[in-house]
């Protein structure tokens, strides 16, 4: 793990990072120019891209893991999609609590998502790509704007693109506010002018996306790494990793409790212990009570659960979480977990779309009765209500999987951290009651239940 | 949508009558200045569709006139060629455009997770009281500020993270929030 050196953030502390002339310095833009010289020789072509992509073992860094160029197979050839065009959509509309890399990249490196998006583009026959940018990154959309504009002063965007008889455009699209649009199908009927509602799934995007037409969704830090796979070869991305099934770089974006909160750079499977290392530890030496390890969607898992395992998509799939979008949220010792569940409930009652009913119904309950609880009013048969409430929201209910996302804090925090949940409701169930030390209950948790919840 | 930055705002005092479609009336026919019709004649040659161009047409309104009033909403609509009860559907769906007037300040403080365990809530509210105990999504009686709580900005490393018309302010604490407002001021 040594010798690893950052490769999708090697430039964001650099001067000028954003600017086309130290990115061009810097060898970006190589590939593009490679691929396109290349392809009026037949050495390069869109096929050639995306094997190389597939061969890297690269899977998508959005939270779902899918194998990108597998992902990119799925658009029909052009004998059947006939006049259909393809477009390309860089999903930045990064909005799961605990992530925040593709801002860092946005706001530090434009040029390295540009020339992602255009090779991805190249492989996939697009004329015209959108960056959908989350409404609330309005400086990330004018540092994509102004990277956007000197791309095509300088000719590598537009008509004729470095004189290889291709046209490419690239739009920015700013959000207005829906973490519901992260989800591919919202993201393309945001796209279209709607709210930004799932669609039903068959048909997927890459036959029918946005406009009726083929279309891929890929995640900024994907598209980051399809700029590095064509600059260094498959084998290199291949080389980095734990196994073949989890290959590359990666960006864990670190919050919560640690002495040095930010975005780190590991090769894919680092242990949560070396990562917590490179964080500074955890804040006044405390120790790690609980952690979500995928952003605010995934399954928390107790401190001990997790210190060994291997951040990638399979390791964390076997300690019965998921790397999501490797958003590492950090809790210690005196964290009340109710209120942090609470807390995550409130966020999914908010952003639920409501299309459909388990969703729109479940969330605001749960958040209700979580509410209630930790504000001292929780009733004893809460707990198990709260369990069975979001038993029947997950599992294929709903079009999309924002509700599995909302229960997952649920599911997993009540079995593991009961006695915290049920120390309030035995409280509020009988006034004056103390809770007895045999019970397992810190003072800091009784403290704060004498307290109550401010909002 | 259960609630948002903006949903209390129809029910607090002192703002402009409701009128057709829930949407609030700023009481003046509105169309877009030169520039901003510049910026919008551009943007409809980006999309295949003019109705692709409604999230980003909104945006050029509201930085037009502060706020999605009834009558932008009909303005928007028509230039689109969609519906004004469509429109104020895709307004009213997400959080960031203000169906009513907003102050000088627009403070947002995210409370998500991350920023919740680092107190994000008692900033919140401490920045409500001192700015006159207003409700959330209330605007100061001198036009200055309005507070609103958000769902996360994406700067959970810089928690607790506060935006301020766009700008993203990090690390605001109960320490140093008064020297923070006082900066606004």
């Amino acid at each position: 793990m040594s010798d690893f050196q950052p490769v999708l953030s090697a430039r964001l502390g650099k001067k000028n990072s954003c600017a086309l002339a130290t990115y061009v310095a810097d060898g970006g833009y190589a590939s593009w120019k490679k691929v396109l010289a290349g392809s009026k020789t037949g050495e390069w072509t869109p096929a050639k891209v995306t094997d190389l992509v597939k061969a890297s073992g690269l899977r998508g860094r959005g939270g779902a893991g899918f194998p990108t160029g597998m992902k990119w197979t799925f658009v029909p050839p052009k004998e059947k999609r006939g006049d259909k065009p393809v477009y390309l959509l860089c999903n930045a509309d990064e909005s799961e609590p605990g992530t925040f890399k593709d801002r860092i990249l946005i706001e530090k490196d434009p040029h390295q998502i540009l020339e992602g998006m255009m090779l991805a583009s190249f492989a996939l026959d697009v004329k015209h790509a959108y960056i959908y940018i989350r409404g609330e990154m309005v400086h990330g959309a004018e540092i994509l704007n102004a990277a956007i504009d000197e791309a095509y002063a300088a000719g590598l965007l537009g008509k004729n693109v470095l004189d290889s008889g291709m046209d490419f455009d690239i739009t920015v699209h700013r959000g207005a506010g829906a973490y519901i649009c992260g989800e591919e199908t919202a993201l393309i009927e945001s796209l279209e002018g709607k709210r930004g509602h799932p669609r039903i799934k068959p048909p997927f995007p890459a036959v029918s996306g946005v406009w009726n037409a083929p279309t891929v969704v890929n995640n900024v830090e994907t598209l980051c790494c399809v700029k590095h796979i064509l600059d260094r070869g498959a084998d290199w991305f291949k080389g980095i990793g734990r196994n073949e099934r989890n290959t590359g770089p990666k960006l864990y974006c670190v919050s919560g409790h640690v002495v040095k909160p930010g975005v780190y750079e590991a090769p894919m499977g680092i242990p949560f212990r070396e990562l917590l290392a490179m964080c500074g530890g955890m804040r006044g030496g405390r120790k790690v009570k609980a952690v979500i390890p995928g952003g605010s969607s995934a399954p928390m898992l107790t401190g001990d659960e997790m210190m060994d395992v291997p951040l990638d998509f399979d390791g964390v799939a076997a300690a019965k979480s998921m790397l999501g979008s490797a958003a590492i949220i950090v809790m210690d010792e005196t964290t009340d977990i109710p209120k942090a569940v609470a807390n995550i409930a409130k966020f999914y009652a908010h952003e639920s779309c409501g299309q459909c009913t388990p969703c729109r119904e479940g969330t605001p309950w749960l958040h209700k009765m979580l509410k209630r609880i930790v504000n001292g009013q929780g009733k004893k048969a809460d707990v198990e209500m709260l369990l069975q409430v979001a038993g029947q929201m997950g599992n294929g209910m709903t079009i999309c999987v924002f509700a599995d996302a909302a229960i997952a804090p649920v599911l997993s925090a009540i079995p593991k951290f009961r006695e915290e949940f049920e120390a309030y409701v035995t409280k509020s169930a009988a006034p004056g009651f103390e809770q007895p030390a045999a019970a397992g209950i810190t003072s800091k948790v009784a403290e704060r239940t004498a307290e109550g919840m401010h909002s | 949508m259960s609630g948002g930055a903006n949903t209390p705002v129809d029910t607090l005092p002192g703002q402009p009558p409701v009128g057709e479609h829930g949407a609030l009336s700023c009481g003046k026919a509105l169309s877009f200045s030169p520039a901003a019709e510049a910026r919008f004649e551009k943007l409809l040659t980006r999309y295949p569709t003019k109705q692709a161009a409604l999230l980003p047409t909104l945006w050029i309104a509201q930085e037009e006139w502060g706020w999605i009033s009834r009558e932008a909403v009909d303005y928007v609509a028509t230039r689109l060629g969609l519906s004004s009860a469509f429109v104020w559907g895709v307004v009213t769906f997400y959080t960031m455009y203000n169906r009513a007037p907003v102050g000088k300040h627009l403070i947002q403080v995210c409370t998500s997770i991350s920023c919740h365990l680092n107190g994000a809530e008692e900033v919140f509210h401490a920045c409500r009281r001192k700015l006159g105990d207003l409700k959330p999504g209330q605007t100061s009686a001198d036009g200055k500020f309005t507070v609103v709580e958000v769902e996360c900005l994406a700067q959970c490393d810089k928690a607790p993270a506060v935006m301020v018309n766009g700008d993203d302010h990090a690390r605001i604490t109960l320490e140093n929030l008064d020297a923070f407002l006082s900066e606004l001021k």
